[in-house]
Order: C-alpha cells, then sequence, then structure tokens
C-alpha cells in the first residue's frame, strides 16, 4: 500500500500528471453536465454520431498539418451538431439513419485518409497508422505529454461549458423536460436546441484528446444513468452526475497511472462500476420500501 | 372584448392529407371554447395549430394584438409527456413562469411566489419535493395543469384535461376550469370527448369533423342538428 502511494507521491511530482489530472478533472466536469439532456432528449446518438465527426475532422487536420489541429475539428462538429439537429425534425432522411450515415461514414473516410496520409508520407510522419488511429479512437498517451498551453484551452473552454449551462440552467430544462410546452409558451426552443447542440459539440472536441472519441458518449452519458437510477429532482441528478463523473475521473486516472492500464477505457470501466452499484442501490431501495 | 384568435380558411392534416378544413372561427376575450367532434377529426391537430406548434396546410392563424405567444398556458394530453423524467413538482411547476422570464436567466421571487400559489390552488403543495414519475395519474395532471396556470395569463388551452382521472377527481379538473375562466378571467379553449361537460361549461362549441360542422354559442348548437344529432350519439355516456 505505502508503494503505491509513494509511487503516485513520486509521478504527482511531474507537471504532466498534474496538467492530466486538471485537465481529466474538468473535461469529467464538463461532459457530466448534459448527460441528463443527452439521454431524455433522446439525444445520445447525437453525441456518438458527433465524436465520429470529430474522428474525421481530426483525420482531415491531421494531413493537412494545420499546427493547432483544433481550429479544424471545432468548426466541422460544431456544423455537424446544427446539421444533426435540423435533420432530426424534418426531412427525408430520418433522424437516426441520418445520424448513422453521417456518423460512419467519417469514421470510414477518416480512417482511409489517415491511411493515404502515412503512405504518401505528407503531413507528419506517421509511420504507424494503427497505432495512431487507435490512440485517437480510444484517447492516448498525448494526455500526458499536454503543455501549458493546452491545459489554459481546456480551461478557458471548460469555463465557458460550465457558464453557458449555468445561464441557461433552468431553460435547459424547461426544453428538456416538454418541448412542445415550452414552445407553444412562447418559448424560443429551437434557439435553445441549437445552444444545447453547440455546447454538446465543444465538449466532445474537448474531451477527444483525452478518452478517445469512441468513449466520449461513455463519458457523457454513464454518470447522468447512474444518477437517474437514485436521485429524483433535476438539480439532484445534475449535481449527483458531476460528482460521479469527477469521482470516476480521478480514480481512473490514478488506476491508470499505477496499473498502467488506458486512461480513458480506465474511466469508462470506472464510469460502468458506478452505474452498477446505483442500479443496485435503487433495485434495493425499492425492496426495502415495499 | 376583443378578438383574441382568428382562424381564417384554416385546413389541418398531416403530410398533404386533409383532416379537417374550411375552419373559421374566432375566439373573444374572456370565451370557453370547447373543441368536440369524433376521434380522428383533427381536435388536437387543431390545439398544436393554434399553439403555433405545427403550420396549417392552408389558411391562417392569428394571435389578435392583446394576447402574446408568451402568455399562453397549454395542457397536453399526458401521454406527450416523457413519464420517466427525473424532475420534482417543483420544478416543472416553477417551468410553466419560463415564458415570462424572457432573457433573465433565472426566476424572480414572484415567478417562485406563484408557482407556489398554484400548487396550493391543486392542492399538490405537499407533493412539491416529490419525483413526478412517481405519482398517479390524477396528481401529474394537477402538476401539468399548475404549470399551464402559471403560463397562461390570458389564455389557455387543453388537450383532453380528464383523460385518465377518476370521476370526482374530473369534477375537480371542470370546476377548476370553469373557476379559472369565470373569476381570472383566462380565456379556455378545451378540446374534449365529454359532451356532458361540454354543454355544462362552455360557452361557445366548434364542433370539427371532416370539415367545420358547427360553430357558435352553446344555446345554438343545443338547438341546431349538428349538435342534436352528436348529442344523441355522445352524450349521456362519459368518455370511456
Amino acid at each position: 500500500m505505502s508503494d503505491i502511494f509513494g509511487t503516485l507521491h513520486e509521478y504527482f511530482r511531474h507537471d504532466f500528471i498534474i496538467y492530466a489530472m486538471i485537465v481529466g478533472l474538468l473535461i469529467a466536469l464538463c461532459s457530466s453536465l448534459l448527460g441528463v439532456t443527452l439521454v431524455m432528449k433522446r439525444f445520445s446518438f447525437i453525441g456518438d454520431g458527433l465524436s465520429h465527426v470529430a474522428f474525421g475532422a481530426m483525420a482531415v487536420a491531421t494531413i493537412t498539418g494545420v499546427t493547432n489541429n483544433m481550429l479544424i475539428i471545432m468548426p466541422v462538429t460544431i456544423c455537424s451538431a446544427i446539421l444533426l439537429l435540423r435533420t432530426g425534425s424534418n426531412t427525408k432522411i430520418k433522424g437516426d439513419a441520418a445520424i448513422a450515415m453521417i456518423s460512419v461514414g467519417a469514421l470510414a473516410l477518416g480512417y482511409m485518409l489517415m491511411n493515404i496520409a502515412a503512405r504518401s508520407g505528407s503531413g507528419r510522419t506517421t509511420s504507424n497508422v494503427t497505432a495512431d488511429v487507435c490512440s485517437t479512437l480510444f484517447g492516448s498517451t498525448s494526455i500526458l505529454t499536454l503543455t501549458l498551453t493546452d491545459v489554459w484551452i481546456c480551461v478557458a473552454m471548460s469555463a465557458i461549458v460550465v457558464a453557458v449551462f449555468l445561464v441557461f440552467y433552468n431553460k435547459i430544462f424547461a426544453v428538456t423536460f416538454d418541448e412542445n410546452f415550452a414552445k407553444a409558451t412562447g418559448v424560443r426552443s429551437d434557439m435553445y436546441n441549437l445552444l444545447i447542440a453547440v455546447v454538446i459539440a465543444v465538449i466532445i472536441v474537448i474531451a477527444m484528446k483525452f478518452v478517445g472519441s469512441l468513449l466520449i458518449s461513455a463519458l457523457i452519458i454513464f454518470p447522468a444513468l447512474s444518477a437517474m437510477r437514485v436521485f429524483k429532482s433535476f438539480r439532484s441528478v445534475i449535481i449527483c452526475s458531476v460528482v460521479i463523473s469527477l469521482i470516476c475521473a480521478a480514480s481512473g486516472i490514478l488506476i491508470s497511472i499505477i496499473a498502467e492500464t488506458p486512461v480513458g477505457a480506465t474511466i469508462v470501466s470506472a464510469d460502468i462500476c458506478v452505474f452498477f452499484l446505483f442500479c443496485l442501490t435503487s433495485f434495493a431501495a425499492k425492496k426495502v420500501s415495499r | 372584448m376583443g378578438a383574441l384568435l382568428k382562424c381564417e380558411n384554416v385546413s389541418l392534416g398531416y403530410e398533404g392529407d386533409v383532416v379537417t378544413k374550411n375552419l373559421n372561427f374566432t375566439v373573444s376575450s374572456g370565451d370557453y371554447l370547447c373543441i368536440v367532434g369524433e376521434n380522428g377529426s383533427g381536435k388536437s391537430t387543431l390545439i398544436k395549430a393554434l399553439l403555433g406548434l405545427k403550420p396549417p396546410i392552408s389558411g391562417s392563424i392569428s394571435l389578435c394584438g392583446e394576447v402574446g405567444r408568451n402568455e399562453i398556458g397549454y395542457l397536453p394530453q399526458q401521454t406527450m409527456v416523457q413519464r420517466d423524467f427525473p424532475a420534482s413538482v417543483r420544478e416543472i411547476v416553477l417551468s410553466g413562469c419560463m415564458n415570462r422570464c424572457g432573457f433573465r436567466p433565472f426566476y424572480n421571487r414572484e415567478e417562485k411566489m406563484l408557482a407556489h400559489d398554484m400548487m396550493r390552488r391543486l392542492e399538490i403543495e405537499p407533493l412539491s419535493k416529490r419525483c413526478y414519475r412517481e405519482l398517479s395519474g390524477g396528481q401529474q395532471q394537477r402538476v401539468l395543469l399548475a404549470r399551464a396556470l402559471c403560463a397562461a395569463r390570458k389564455m389557455i388551452l387543453l388537450d383532453e384535461p380528464v383523460t385518465g382521472l377518476d370521476p370526482k377527481a374530473t369534477n375537480e379538473m371542470y370546476e377548476l376550469i370553469d373557476s379559472l375562466n369565470k373569476k381570472d378571467g383566462i380565456t379556455v379553449i378545451m378540446v374534449s370527448h365529454d359532451m356532458n361537460a361540454a354543454v355544462r361549461y362552455a360557452s361557445h362549441i366548434l364542433h370539427v369533423g371532416r370539415k367545420q360542422l358547427f360553430f357558435g354559442t352553446k344555446e345554438d348548437y343545443l338547438t341546431s342538428k349538428t349538435g342534436q344529432a352528436f348529442l344523441a350519439v355522445m352524450g349521456g355516456d362519459e368518455d370511456e
């Protein structure tokens, strides 16, 4: 036991571990905020679709060799979010089909582009495409190579996300609970839907570096689903999912350092464990109350 | 007694299929309009169109000067609301005040008081911390009505407000709506299957079928052919 603490103490003397911890917790905080909204509005798939789009955009950014790939990923993902939201409501292609189409399409194109880039040798030197793709999809060790600038970008983005969420909290509740009612009584629900989609896009982009594009949805949805098992008001569910998300992220990062497991997968595993724990709790609570 | 809502030559339907057409009617301030008709005659669609949720195929629906979109309350059919949503009664009722906020992010003291009053009025105050999904059907309906009342400053639209309520709760609900109309002067537009209630409480009746079959005061409806024929079939028995 003291050995483990010794190891941790050793690690935490390095800046990069502290950076990783800060960024990890911020991402966990942001991603858990909108989880309930995503689940209740049946937007879960949009979250999933967007993360694949972000992967595609990342591939494009890689081969064009832009210095800061955020410049490409962020606008592309936000545009897709708006597009998906529009198609969800009214077009010939049904919402879920459109999402599947865009997400799988982006995934395939992204992978292909990365391969082509590697073979022609343009862009940065990607000799090992498989490892590269794997790290984009499942999160990479790049979390351990964060610079101070990366950390500040993440802090700024998170501050914006949290601020937007707090300011629009009541509106987000209203359009999540009953969009028709909100609309019918003169609340501009389309605008708030758009806002939600954009915020989700931003969260996905900042979280992608950390857990990888395939696992982001888990980070967004699991804490909310767990909290919904036990808590009964919107506010308490959100507070609880934030707490769950922070605890899982922190413990996930620590475990991954000690056991040398992949960061993203470890955090998601922790989220899954908590989910089952909460399921059991709610089951037990029901038994007792009966 | 100015006109609040005007429907001119309105046709409604889904994806090009016309369900009902030639709707022409006006709702004035203080009216209690009951929309009746058989199943599938487009009553709920009409409510959605009046609320601006669904554009009419043709014709125009206009809110007249006196009432703004954000002064309208709406009680949807219960099936429209997500039943498994984690929300407390208070949170839901308070969300009815949203249309008073404009760009202000939080509710003010007045709005909180209003939500509180509405909960007291509907006798759901003791439930305010309870979870919506754990309530009985009747309690849920009261919560949604309290929310609608918070939103309704001038007009309220109700879609089958008594579905799933027992006879006692049904009566209470009708009395409450009636007092809203008579005491608070709120204009009521209600869709109902329940002909007894319609002819008892409403001031005006709109009867829709494939087209507009009748619009006018209740007294005229009772003496009209349409009204008598429909009452003979529907009257007397409560809806399910």
